[in-house]
């Protein structure tokens, strides 16, 4: 039984189906991103076991093809097998040995990537020092206590866990959160809005929840609503949302305290200030021709004060983090915005295609010289008679000229 | 004779290249080619007058050419006529509408009358705004319209954009009514000073002259029209101004008003203008002269350089070369597979190499005037598609013989040619690269590197189809030629595997580098990565031995279908980064493409017995090798 597993798990006829499983997924995973946008498209048909298919208007979905990591998984599974089975390592296989070393680490470096990759913006004014990027998709809620005006100690709460958890405690908080209610996208309420209306009785702001959004110039804006208790009684409740610009400011216990909720921080020991974006056309075009910030860079821990200039295809590069000129705010042209990108397995890709590609070279040299070699002794012998070459023949077929 | 026909017939050829080569004579005296050269700035990059005619008129008419009654006329000449109002200009019939209704609204008394003049549809200005009006007030707000347009409105508004180009074309040098703008020009000289110190006379409260406030204030409101329809920017920058400080006519015009005086370019190509509207060469070809002696003494020798350049370029046509001597060789190859003279093959070869030498040139040229690797847009990576693949193709025929690497090689530059004439009617085919592309480095490597994976696949997929061609309807496909084939499309599919590969790990390494990320499924980024995991399906299987010579070919074959979608399909998605050449009539000819190749791919997988070549052969010997057995040594 284990035999005909392993024998099943190593064969090539594995191989050519799980690569075209592959073929389709990608073909039709890139189709789905015209209508579902690139982000949804990628978690469904790439970050996923199986790629699902629902009829209109069902609520049951069934598994129609197997979603990126079940055939990346096992097509390592089956390459790795494979070798096992048949590869000895000799002179003749060296390169089939490297390519495919190169396909494991590949991978698995883009199987890390997917795990630990790390995607957030940073938006800047001419002038402006931020010391923390935000994520374009992920929330969260944050409690700042601002009674030091030297420090702010903050506690942020994902919204994952304001998404399917009814009470919050935290150990620097001295109140439990209670999430009465949470939309994942809201609108503020007004009669032409439907959805569900949040039940917040004499909040200022009245949001309704609408439905998700997933192209890739929209967004989700989400909206909370939260209520702090001790066990001697109600703290207050709040709306908190997106939509907000200011945060909520309450008094507890004699400290202060703000309350909002705000896309995702990542703090950094470092800090960034813009001193110039740029944002050139091509003469008598609309055509950008160049888009690039000069900022400066202020990092106490590594010593380091330098003015950098990020422009496309040249990102900078610091403590494991590379900003790259990512976009621009159409309505003020003083504003940059960067993306921040944080892979721990960013060097995997560079060490697979050295292997991958001697082992490609390898393999196509040797096939190469055989070839040449096979050709020469082929022709060799029958010099003297120029119709009876190859050429004339191949071309002549079964008739003659 | 025999001996002698190739070098004669590239002879021949050579000489017709040639002859191109040679400027155009003066026609009636006046010296076309000299304003033809003369440089001005426009999308972005300085450009002769010639390209200015050509790409607008490509774009309008769609050639390169303006037929009239007494023969052609060139781009050069059509767009001196415009720029100088000449009433002959009006006569020219460059506006094209194809659709039965557009042409029912422009009255068309004759029927299929496919090419208007201006005279023939003045009557109808009206109609066809308010019509184009009515599509751009339906499509207010909406993204992605331009895709979602019927094909009458499709052609209302092509024929709505050639009418607004010609009448920027027309304002280029000065107001479309003038007649004589020399003359004009030093009567605005003249009103400059007194118009100027009325003006702030009034404003003072003081006392002026009205008629020199008028005359001003009329001058005013006639350049101002001509800065906003002014096509070109051909007022170069004054020496001690930025290089690319390039301005139209009209605000050079509205600019002298500050300065009193008027900028000397706008001068000379006022005479220029003025002598041909009036008919006087000597004057024109004077005025030219004199032209290019003031860009010399301007320190704009560079700009000069670059439009004599890009004149001489366009005027050699290297592509439609290639092309027509690509047919050529095409033919002679398909006749030597029906008579078998090695004369006719050497004649075909030597013609694929002539053929190949201009398309060389033609590349090389491109790659000088632009300062850029060879493949910049998709108008390029045609040229270097057919480019790669008539390498290739040369390569194999030099090792089987036989024609057919000849053949597939003489097809594909054939037919890419074709495709980059096509994608070169949407517009400059030089135009400047979108800021995130603004590369050489990685232009030159992950774009190359790709397209000659496309180059190879294609290839690849020809031998296949010509196996499947001959192989089904002719009984010349004999086993060797069988097994050649396949020994070919093997290997051109394993060049084809190391390309895609290896460029789209370097498309993945660009992007690491400038945006901190390996891969981001961009659809392009997938269009390359289906070609990869195409080459490692049939890679595999043929080593497998799950499939023999003709599922081989089937597959080959289906690769058509996948490079034919990494190269056009994803860009007419119209999503992420790579959408930079989205086009809309391609649609249709990429879909009749992968029909085509599905119905190949059904005659390849019908059994033996329904082929030419083998239902002969017996049911035992079907042209295969041993199972398992790999075609090539060293292979796992």
């Amino acid at each position: 039984m284990t035999n005909r597993v392993f024998k099943l798990f190593s064969s090539l006829q594995l191989t050519v189906v799980l690569l075209s499983c592959a073929l389709v997924l990608v073909f039709v995973g890139t189709m789905a991103q015209v209508k579902l946008g690139l982000y949804v498209a990628q978690e469904e048909y790439f970050r996923s076991i199986f790629v699902y298919w629902q009829p209109n208007g069902v609520s049951w979905k069934i598994p129609v093809l197997p979603g990126g990591w079940l055939l990346g998984g096992l097509l390592l599974v089956n390459l790795l097998a494979a070798h096992v089975k048949r590869f000895q390592i000799s002179k003749k296989k060296i390169g089939i040995f490297l390519i495919h070393g190169g396909l494991i680490f590949l991978l698995l470096g883009q199987f890390f990537t997917e795990v630990f990759q790390v995607e957030s913006n940073l938006r800047l004014e001419e002038g402006q020092t931020r010391n923390y990027s935000e994520n374009a998709r992920l929330h969260e809620v944050a409690i700042i206590d601002v009674s030091n005006p030297d420090r702010d100690e903050v506690v942020a709460i994902p919204e994952s866990l304001i998404a399917k958890t009814q009470e919050i405690r935290h150990a620097k908080l001295p109140f439990t959160i209670r999430v009465k209610e949470y939309f994942e996208n809201s609108r503020p309420a007004g009669p032409m809005v439907e959805g569900k209306k949040m039940q917040a009785a004499g909040a200022t702001d009245q949001f309704s929840e609408v439905p998700l959004v997933a192209t890739m110039d929209e967004k989700n804006v989400p909206s909370a609503l939260l209520e702090l208790t001790t066990e001697s009684g109600k703290v207050g409740e709040w709306v908190a949302s997106l939509w907000q610009n200011e945060a909520h400011q309450f008094e507890f216990d004699g400290r202060t305290y703000n309350l909002l909720l705000r896309p995702t921080r990542y703090y950094k020991p470092y800090t960034i200030k813009l001193l110039d974006f740029r944002h050139d056309v091509y003469p008598g075009t609309t055509k950008p021709s160049n888009f690039s910030s000069k900022i400066h860079l202020s990092d106490p821990t590594r010593g380091e004060e330098r003015d950098v200039l990020i422009r496309m295809n040249e990102p900078l590069r610091h403590a494991g983090e590379t900003y790259f000129q990512a976009s621009f705010d159409p309505t003020n042209d003083k504003v940059t915005i960067l993306q921040v990108v944080r892979n721990p397995a960013a060097i995997t890709p560079y060490v697979s295609c050295i292997l991958m590609g001697l082992g490609l070279l390898v393999q196509f040299l040797m096939h190469l010289i055989g070839f040449a070699q096979k050709r020469k002794n082929q022709i060799a012998p029958r010099r003297d008679d120029p119709r009876k070459t190859t050429s004339t023949a191949l071309a002549a077929g079964e008739r003659n000229s | 004779m025999k001996k002698w026909f190739p070098k004669i017939l590239v002879g021949v050829f050579a000489l017709w290249i040639l002859v191109g080569i040679r400027a155009p004579k003066p026609k009636d005296d006046f010296n076309l080619a000299g304003f033809g050269r003369l440089p001005v700035l426009l999308n972005g990059r300085v450009q002769p007058m010639d390209s200015v005619a050509r790409n607008a008129l490509l774009n309008m008419s769609g050639k390169s050419v303006v037929r009239t009654d007494e023969g052609t006329i060139s781009a050069t000449e059509w767009l001196i006529e415009a720029m100088s109002n000449s009433e002959k200009a009006d006569t020219r019939k460059v506006f094209r509408a194809q659709h039965p209704d557009l042409e029912a609204l422009l009255g068309t008394e004759v029927a299929q009358l496919e090419y208007y003049s201006f005279n023939q549809v003045t009557n109808h200005l009206e109609e066809i705004e308010k019509q184009a009006r009515n599509v751009a007030k339906s499509e207010d707000g909406k993204k992605d319209v331009a895709r979602l347009r019927t094909p009458f409105q499709k052609d209302l508004m092509h024929f709505y954009d050639s009418l607004i180009l010609y009448h920027r074309i027309k304002s280029s040098l000065g107001p479309v009514d003038t007649k004589d703008f020399v003359h004009e020009l030093s009567r605005y000289k003249e009103t400059i000073a007194p118009g100027l110190g009325a003006l702030q006379a009034s404003e003072a409260g003081e006392e002026f002259e009205q008629t020199d406030l008028q005359v001003i204030a009329a001058f005013f409101r006639r350049y101002q029209e001509v800065a906003r329809f002014a096509y070109p920017l051909a007022v170069p920058p004054m020496p001690n101004q930025a290089r690319d400080q390039w301005i139209n006519v009209g605000d050079s015009l509205m600019q002298s008003m500050r300065t009193d005086s008027i900028h000397p370019a706008v001068t000379h190509l006022a005479q220029i203008t003025t002598a041909y509207a009036k008919k006087q060469p000597a004057e024109f070809n004077k005025a030219v002269a004199n032209y290019r002696i003031w860009l010399q003494s301007s320190q704009l020798a560079p700009e000069l350089k670059k439009g004599t350049e890009e004149f001489f370029f366009n005027q050699l046509q290297p592509f439609y070369k290639a092309m027509v001597i690509y047919v050529a060789a095409l033919l002679l190859g398909c006749a030597f597979w029906l008579n078998l003279s090695e004369w006719v093959r050497r004649s075909a070869f030597a013609l694929l190499g002539l053929a190949f030498v201009i398309h060389t040139v033609g590349l090389i040229f491109r790659m000088y005037l632009e300062g850029r690797p060879p493949v910049t847009n998709l108008y390029s990576s045609a040229i270097f598609v057919g480019w790669g693949a008539v390498i290739l193709g040369m390569i194999l025929e030099k090792i089987f013989k036989g024609g057919i690497g000849l053949v597939a090689a003489a097809f594909v530059g054939f037919v890419t040619q074709i495709i980059a004439h096509h994608l070169s009617m949407s517009g400059d085919t030089m135009e400047m690269l979108q800021a995130v592309l603004d590369t050489n480095i990685w232009l030159a490597t992950h774009v190359v590197i790709i397209t000659a994976g496309y180059s190879a696949m294609f290839l690849a997929g020809l031998l296949a189809i010509i196996y499947v061609i001959r192989g089904f309807f002719t009984k010349t496909l004999a086993p060797e030629t069988a097994k050649a084939l396949a020994r070919m499309v093997y290997g051109i599919t394993c060049f084809a595997t190391l390309f895609s590969f290896v460029g789209t790990i370097l498309g993945g390494i660009w992007a690491d580098q400038s945006w901190g990320r390996f891969w981001g499924w961009d659809p392009k980024e997938n269009g390359a990565l289906l070609i990869v995991i195409w080459c490692a399906i049939v890679l595999h299987a043929r080593w497998g031995g799950l499939i023999k010579e003709r599922g081989l070919m089937t597959m080959t074959i289906f690769g058509n279908i996948i490079t034919s979608f990494s190269w056009f399909g994803v860009n007419m998605l119209g999503i992420g980064l790579h959408s930079y050449g989205f086009m809309d009539k391609a649609s249709f000819w990429l879909i009749t493409f992968i029909i085509s190749q599905l119905a190949i791919m059904g005659l390849a997988m019908l059994p033996p017995r329904f082929w030419a070549s083998f239902k002969n052969q017996g049911p035992t010997n079907p042209p295969s090798s041993p199972k398992g057995k790999a075609p090539q040594p060293a292979a796992a």
